[in-house]
């Protein structure tokens, strides 16, 4: 995980039918006893090749994730968004540092004086100033906390 | 704190088990729920009441899958933030949540004098180039232009998964909520 780059990979071929099946899943899997095959009809597929399909998506890293989407808070947890000035003689030291901690779900190096950006996810609300103060000993850095005050809904789909 | 789990009934190993099961994803065979009900000693119609209770009262948003952007060659993720009063925030952020190129809109704390932006959203595409026409756009038809605002690509994404809020090995306890 911590040698994790993700920075410039080959972009994945997809034909016409990933395509039909990441828009149709962005939108959600129903609940029911054979969810593949009511969605593989709906969108022209045989149940196995779905099946198949998605697998092959998830092994080749397309997809970061097939499963429910969780609402942090409410499960109890703690999310924010922090960033970090980096100096840039440092860059790979604090990177390894950061993604050491596993509370850490992403991180992207961004253009700005605050060059480091990433999102904390913890089990408890409290857990979040935890992990900032862990982060700020391991790197020598101030964290620029940034919680989410309020959240303003889009319709979450990213056509491919 | 953990209100929304307050309201649904005290979890049981099984479900804590489940839960911890699904984070992982969501099996990749005909009848998941009863590859996971298998796997933690429930039934299958057991297993989707659970996941159904669990999205009623809000603590899964839906199934579904996250795209790995950089994967599919949408590489110009940018950040846009946006320095606005804080008595048109709400409009505002409602606005842009609406345009279709917005893909994520949150407000949060400004933190000064390092950081005076108080919205973000997030736009995403395959080259920046269109992503700047895309956020043109939005400031024109928005009319923003006296809003500060700047845009932060990202250059390079050192770790993308989604977040682990249950420990499979956890105590059922650690996670019982607190009486209020």
């Amino acid at each position: 995980m911590i040698a994790e780059r993700l920075s410039r990979p080959e972009p994945a071929a997809l034909d016409a039918a990933d395509r039909r099946i990441i828009n149709r899943l962005q939108d959600g899997l129903p609940l029911v006893e054979s969810p593949f095959a009511a969605v593989a009809a709906e969108i022209d597929l045989s149940e196995g090749e779905l099946l198949y399909r998605l697998e092959r998506l998830r092994d080749s890293g397309v997809l970061s994730r097939f499963g429910p989407m969780y609402h942090a808070e409410r499960l109890g947890g703690g999310l924010t968004l922090a960033a970090l000035e980096v100096p840039e003689t440092d860059f790979e030291r604090v990177t390894a540092a950061v993604n050491a901690f596993p509370e850490v779900a992403h991180n992207y190096r961004r253009e700005h004086r605050l060059n480091m950006w990433f999102v904390l996810a913890t089990e408890t609300p409290e857990g979040i100033a935890e992990a900032i103060a862990a982060i700020e000993a391991a790197t020598g850095l101030p964290v620029f906390n940034m919680p989410k005050q309020e959240e303003f809904h889009v319709r979450l789909h990213l056509p491919v | 704190m953990s209100r929304s789990l307050s309201i649904t009934a005290p979890e049981t190993q099984a479900e804590h088990r489940l839960r911890a099961l699904l984070e992982t994803g969501l099996p990749l065979t005909p009848r998941p729920w009863r590859t996971l009900a298998e796997q933690c000693g429930m039934s299958e119609g057991e297993v989707m009441a659970c996941v159904q209770r669990w999205q009623d009262v809000g603590l899964i948003k839906r199934m579904g899958l996250v795209v790995r952007h950089h994967a599919l060659g949408v590489c110009a993720n940018a950040m846009v933030v946006w320095n606005v009063p804080d008595d048109v925030v709400g409009e505002l952020g409602r606005r842009l949540a609406a345009e279709p190129a917005v893909t994520l809109c949150y407000r949060r704390p400004r933190r000064l004098p390092d950081w005076p932006y108080n919205l973000f959203c997030m736009i995403h595409g395959t080259r920046r180039d269109r992503v700047l026409a895309a956020l043109d756009e939005i400031v024109e038809r928005q009319a923003l232009q006296a809003i500060p605002h700047r845009v932060l690509f990202s250059l390079k994404a050192y770790k993308q998964r989604g977040g682990r809020y249950t420990r499979e090995d956890d105590s059922h306890d650690r996670r019982t909520p607190q009486p209020a």
